[in-house]
């Protein structure tokens, strides 16, 4: 038990990190009604663009940047796979992702895995989040404000920010009415191939984001580190729905409610270790949890009867 | 207004479910013309529609809207021109988004989309005055999701979506097939109104004939792909449903096609 509290912290940073992953998922997967697996492919993108350029002398900064627009690209491809090409969604992210697999091995020169030197404190100091911060802040050896629960928290704040500006845009509207009814964005005017091109790349743009942040918790970036992102991504987009969704109606808050879904996704895992499940069956439990939550809608409309108050709600819509 | 030249079109060619959907078909509609289009099933009313609209690409002719060449244009890119509502009422709107922000959707159609914002507040008030005028109810709740209204509501905003942005013509591919009987005879007294106040040109493929009558100011039947009959202004008006089914007899030489126009 107290091996699980002190565990706590580092799980939520862990769940705000890949909680941007999943704001990234809930992009294709609930916004524009496509599952794209780009995905496991672009959040080790983001990691290795990141690591190689930081430890060959970028700026921090400047390095996440090329990890976004690494990830817009890794996009942009499955985008123009689906569209142009008119391959199925599914099949697109999947042929991305495999491609990426020896592009990612590239781009860190043809080995697996790449550390970021952290050797001094110096060097450390350096980082925007590391999982060594998490200690130090309990410590007292650094201060509160490097706690990177407190840093991860912000930079998703502005994030769902800027996602909430841009989804009440006319172009960001255009994109909602793509995923909500494509006859009826054609009809009015809108470019339905260039909505999901562009949502495509914005959602792997933030998966990438996701991964140099991860990169830089664990000070390396490495092959298979987004093996299976797309289940933990819809595990977090479930679980926040599920929690949240009579709750939160405003978009903004929604998004939220999303990263809050990969904490508890964080959470329910380092519990599951401190019971003592060997790690190797997580793929497994994670699997069957999300295919349970996917199943539940299907199940409810196929085998539970609606209460007679939601039918004379319905009725009186009429 | 509209002009169709010699369109052809054919789906599936060279296999066994090859339909010749539309057979050479011409036609011109002038500014402010309310043309009504009737047919049995598989004549090619809704394939005329949609070749127009730019659902797909014809084989062979040519179709411009306004004097503007769109035969070669995508039907995002002619949207510009068109204002649609379609059979099905789940096809005209987007049931994920607001009844407002529909609205602010269609109030944009032919302009480009920047980062401004998707709906402003003038806007809100003035759509709420609109749907007031509908007189459906959704005026309390413009915030509702599309995906909680009647299909009668629906279409209705769906009209009132198309002609937000005036367009050049509008195409209502048998739009109250769907409603029941009573809420029909609303959509199409809308459909009228909406009509005569923007003065657009129209098309309005139906298979109730005397729908068919009783709107617009010309008629035009088909039969296998090609425009049979062509009626319009005090031959229109006399017109009665046991005249036009015999008119149409004579066209199509058979008898037993009266009986499936009837019923369908």
């Amino acid at each position: 038990m107290l091996n699980f509290i002190n565990a706590l912290p580092g799980a939520i940073s862990q769940g705000l990190i890949w909680g941007i992953m999943a704001i990234g998922v809930y992009i294709t997967y609930k916004i524009l009604d496509i599952a794209d697996l780009t995905v496991d492919g672009s959040f080790c993108t983001g990691a290795a663009t990141f690591v190689v350029l930081y430890t060959n002398g970028t700026n921090l900064w400047i390095a996440m940047l090329a990890s976004l627009l690494a990830g817009m690209l890794a996009g942009l491809v499955t985008g123009i796979l689906h569209t142009f090409c008119g391959i199925p969604a599914i099949l697109s992210g999947i042929l991305t992702q495999l491609g990426l697999w020896s592009i990612n091995m590239a781009i860190m020169g043809m080995k697996a895995t790449v550390a970021i030197n952290v050797s001094t404190p110096e060097l450390l100091d350096k980082l925007l989040v590391s999982l060594r911060f998490v200690k130090d802040v309990a410590n007292g050896t650094r201060p509160f404000y490097r706690h990177p629960i407190l840093v991860v928290g912000i930079f998703t704040a502005i994030l769902i920010l800027i996602l909430y500006w841009f989804f009440g845009t006319e172009l960001g509207c255009s994109l909602r009415a793509t995923g909500s009814n494509q006859n009826m964005a054609r009809a009015q005017g809108i470019n339905t191939d260039f909505c999901k091109v562009l949502g495509l790349m914005i959602s792997n743009g933030l998966v990438s984001l996701s991964g140099a942040l991860l990169a830089q918790y664990n000070s390396a970036s490495e092959i298979n580190m987004g093996r299976g992102a797309i289940v933990i991504g819809l595990a977090a987009v479930i679980i926040g729905e599920v929690a949240f969704s009579k709750l939160f109606r405003n978009f903004g808050l929604k998004l939220f409610s999303v990263s809050i879904g990969a904490i508890i996704y964080y959470i329910v895992i380092q519990a599951v270790l401190a019971m003592g499940l060997n790690p190797n069956y997580l793929k497994l439990l994670s699997a069957v949890v999300v295919a349970i939550f996917l199943s539940i809608p299907y199940w409810k409309n196929k085998y539970i009867r609606a209460s007679v108050k939601t039918t004379k709600e319905v009725s009186t819509n009429a | 207004m509209l002009e169709i030249k010699e369109i052809w079109k054919t789906f599936n060619a060279g296999t066994v479910n090859e339909k010749q959907a539309l057979r050479g078909v011409s036609l011109t509609l002038n500014d402010g013309d309310f043309c009504t289009v009737i047919g049995g099933n598989g004549a090619g009313k809704s394939t005329m529609l949609n070749a127009v609209a730019g659902t797909f690409p014809v084989d062979a002719g040519t179709i411009s809207i306004g004097g503007t060449d769109v035969t070669h244009l995508p039907e995002f890119k002619r949207a510009k021109f068109i204002g649609r509502v379609f059979q099905d009422p789940m096809m005209g709107t987007a049931p994920t988004m607001q009844i407002d922000e529909n609205l602010a959707l269609a109030a944009r159609r032919g302009q480009s989309r920047g980062l401004k914002w998707g709906i402003t507040k003038a806007e809100k008030e003035q759509y709420q005055e609109m749907l007031r005028k509908l007189d459906l109810g959704l005026e309390d709740r413009p915030t509702s999701k599309v995906g909680l209204l009647s299909g009668g509501q629906r279409q209705a905003l769906t009209l009132l979506m198309a002609s937000l942005q005036k367009p050049k013509l509008l195409l209502l591919d048998e739009h109250t097939a769907a409603l029941d009987p009573k809420t029909a005879a609303k959509v199409l007294e809308l459909s009228d109104r909406i009509v005569a106040e923007n003065h657009l040109t129209t098309m309005m493929v139906t298979h109730n004939m005397k729908d068919a009558i009783a709107h617009g100011n010309r008629l035009i039947m088909m039969y296998n792909g090609r425009i049979v009959i062509d009626v319009s202004g005090e031959e229109k008006k006399k017109l009665t449903v046991p005249q036009l089914l015999e008119l149409f007899s004579k066209v199509s030489g058979s008898d037993e096609a009266d009986d499936k126009l009837l019923l369908s």
